[in-house]
């Protein structure tokens, strides 16, 4: 069967080769078309119209893009760390594309099916944060150790939320295998069940993704693309891909976990071809919404991420731990879960609100006309010098 | 034997600039950072010095004009308005009445794009990748294009001259005008929905900066960072020039002097300055732009004039001495950008970095206006 990856060839090294030639190759046009569709998208925010000469819509502008990138001179300042410098886009790129091996696009089609699959997913994707710290330490540029010691304390601090909201779910679901996962979706996705526990996914997503309004890393009012500032060429678009496969895994895990995969709403007899396009649609749901939020959005300061972080995303994952725990031993009907966690869910909105003093601040108008005089009388007063 | 040894912390020094995409300009700023926070600022300027006032030295009185659009080049024409208000005070000319429309109009316009400007720019700073800074530019550049049609250029017009304007505005200048103005409010509008309810703007800008009404006018501020703290201080309104006083709009004004007030004065300036062009095309009178007998060479008394104009980004003066002759002896220009700018290490210390560069961001910096 041609879509068959689990094909077995009958050469265990055969087979893992296949796997990950068809892991790079599918990503790596995967992040590609990503990149021109976040153009793409962000034209059309912007009253734009965005890449339009290179092939039809400019649908070839990555590409051309990709090979200006690689013929581009790889310089590396004279005062970095030499190997570290060199080796971090690959420390970032690597666990990045190795969180594909577990995810399963269809019911038989991953290139390894882990029963710790959702655990697998998080633990490597987690790993990127050492490329950025090694990045932001080699670059021996001021702005790009800032950028990577903030990487390390964002990507940090949001690993806990989001492996807490994903065990929450896994609870409910009984299993960590993301193939069981999606099979106990069949009617009734999770994100019906743990809104809350979705709503932290997808912030702690944005976060690690490093998107707006978490793009503080490589801010680019501030640090100057952070961690980046230094690379150039092949070695930056190292960096660049690895982000947009980020993209795609995080939504890929969102739309396995949350959305039901592939099986909802259609259930398991659907046809395979069916399958994966459930499966990419639901995919590409939460691509276009990072990418839609990543234009409408400003970026938050680093002391709220860390506090928006610790004191409410985290309290509350472990509040739906607690209620999803009492749920099932005791036993409770389902529809409590549904109730739990959408109170939650408004705790959380009810906090965010509390939180930021977003009553509308009227100017005062005065009128001029005729010329009055000022109400304020303006002259230096005594209240000392400076 | 371990020899305990306490960990040493030291600060780091950032130098952000002159190259640095958020500095508006050539402008340096040194950073002494402790960790995320700001410890000290220490800020250069003059890699913009272009001596500006010493070459309007050897011009005579008409050639002084080129130089006052590459001050402040958001704002061009309030800044010729008041090196040509110094001029015709100087030599006493009464300006005509469509001449003094005319220029209200345009730089009342001219306001609108330097905010709109602001707007944009003030967005990228806190964070949105370009979008609303496309907002804003879309509306600026309608406007932008009466501009062009009327004096020919779009950056540096060189459009006032000493008694008037230098040419009669196109026919249809009235029609154009009106045409931009809805968009222009559409534009405004939208920014608003775009940053003014949002929570992370709110969360980014409120409280941040501040400077009480004392302390702004200590520092020497003008302008919408003079309004955001409390004061109604407008030069149109209190020390009326031009034909300012026969205009019915509301100032502006604050009442904490932080990011977000200066972010809500300007927006709301903004929409003033529309209300005003809408009541000057309506009163745009016929007549002459030039008084009838206009020498060839202006040539002043000995007498020193100062003349002021509410710019965009605050007071912009133009101090005028003469001895006599066809050239000023000495002029010097009070540039808002400048005395704003000197209040940057107040507000910034003990901050964020990341509101280091909203509270930059807020003064609305023109460099060439700091250096000239």
């Amino acid at each position: 069967m041609l879509l068959d990856l689990t094909y077995d060839v009958g050469n265990i090294w055969l087979d893992s080769l296949l796997g990950i030639l068809a892991v790079v190759a599918l990503m790596t046009v995967s992040a590609l078309m990503l990149i021109w569709l976040e153009r793409k998208i962000s034209a059309r925010i912007q009253m734009r119209l965005g890449p339009m000469r290179v092939g039809p819509y400019g649908l070839l502008q990555t590409v051309a893009d990709a090979v200006k990138l690689i013929g581009k001179e790889d310089l590396r300042p004279n005062t970095a760390d030499r190997w570290v410098f060199e080796l971090a886009p690959f420390a970032v790129f690597v666990p990045t594309f190795l969180g594909f091996i577990a995810i399963p696009f269809t019911r038989d089609w991953a290139i390894a099916f882990l029963d710790l699959g959702v655990f697998y997913v998080v633990a490597v994707t987690g790993l990127s944060f050492v490329g950025f710290l090694m990045a932001g330490w080699a670059s021996d540029n001021k702005y790009a150790l800032l950028g990577g010691i903030r990487a390390a304390a964002q990507l940090i601090s949001y690993e806990v939320p989001m492996v807490l909201a994903l065990v929450a779910v896994s609870m409910v679901a009984g299993s960590l295998n993301l193939t069981e996962i999606v099979i106990f979706q069949g009617h009734i996705p999770l994100f019906v069940w743990q809104p809350l526990a979705f709503f932290i996914f997808i912030v702690a997503a944005l976060a690690e993704l490093e998107r707006q309004p978490f793009d503080i890393p490589t801010a680019e009012s501030e640090v100057v693309g952070g961690p980046f500032i230094e690379y150039s060429g092949i070695r930056w678009s190292m960096f660049f891909l690895a982000s947009y496969t980020g993209l795609l895994i995080y939504s890929l895990l969102g739309a396995i976990v949350f959305l039901g995969g592939w099986g909802w709403p259609l259930g398991e007899e659907a046809g395979l071809w069916l399958q994966i396009l459930l499966t990419f649609a639901k995919t590409s749901l939460l691509v276009v919404f990072f990418m839609w939020v990543r234009f409408t959005f400003v970026r938050l300061r680093i002391d709220q991420l860390m506090s928006y972080c610790w004191k409410v995303l985290i309290p509350l994952a472990f509040l739906q731990i607690f209620l999803n725990g009492l749920v099932l031993v005791y036993g409770w009907p389902d529809g409590i879960l549904l109730l739990t966690s959408g109170a939650g869910l408004a705790l959380a909105m009810y906090i965010i609100y509390r939180a930021v003093d977003t009553t509308p601040r009227e100017v005062r108008m005065v009128p001029a006309r005729g010329g009055g005089a000022s109400s304020v009388p303006v002259s230096v007063d005594a209240t000392g010098a400076e | 034997m371990v020899q305990e040894q306490e960990l040493e912390s030291v600060d780091i020094n950032v130098n952000m600039g002159p190259q640095h995409p958020s500095t508006h300009g050539v402008f340096r700023m040194v950073l002494t950072i402790d960790g995320e926070r700001v410890m000290d600022v220490e800020p250069h300027i003059g890699y913009m010095h272009r001596g500006g006032e010493k070459l309007s030295e050897n011009m005579d009185y008409r050639g002084g004009i080129g130089y006052q659009d590459r001050t402040d080049y958001l704002a061009q024409f309030m800044n010729e308005q008041a090196y040509c208000m110094a001029v015709e005070r100087l030599l006493e000319i009464e300006v005509p009445e469509r001449a003094e429309y005319i220029r209200v109009i345009l730089c009342e316009l001219n306001r609108v794009t330097s905010h709109f400007m602001f707007l944009g720019a003030f967005g990228i700073d806190l964070g949105y990748f370009g979008t609303s800074f496309t907002y804003g530019f879309r509306e600026r550049e309608f406007i932008q294009d009466v501009f062009e049609e009327v004096t020919g250029e779009r950056l540096m017009y060189g459009y006032f001259r000493p008694g008037g304007v230098v040419w009669d505005v196109p026919e249809n200048f009235v029609q154009r005008v009106r045409e931009v103005l809805p968009g222009a409010k559409r534009g405004l509008d939208d920014l608003d929905m775009l940053m003014t309810r949002n929570e992370i703007v709110a969360a980014r800008t409120k409280g941040i900066g501040a400077m009480s009404l004392e302390d702004s006018i200590n520092w020497g501020l003008s302008g919408p960072m003079l309004r955001a703290a409390g004061s109604d201080w407008d030069l149109r309104k209190d020390k009326p020039y031009s034909i300012y006083d026969r205009f019915d709009f509301d100032i502006p004004v604050g009442s904490y002097g932080d990011v977000y007030d200066r972010y809500l004065v300007r927006l709301e300036e903004a929409r003033q300055s529309i209300r005003i062009v809408e009541q000057a095309i309506d009163q745009l009178p016929d007549g002459p732009i030039m008084p009838e007998k206009m020498p060839r060479r202006l040539r002043g008394p000995e007498a020193e004039v100062y003349a002021a104009v509410e710019g965009a980004r605050g007071e912009y003066g133009i101090y005028l001495v003469s001895k006599g002759g066809d050239k000023p002896y000495r002029l010097k220009i009070r540039s808002p950008s400048f005395c704003n700018l000197s209040a940057l290490r107040a507000m910034t210390i003990g901050n964020y970095v990341a509101d280091a560069v909203a509270i930059l961001g807020s003064i609305d910096i023109v460099l060439c206006d700091v250096d000239r």
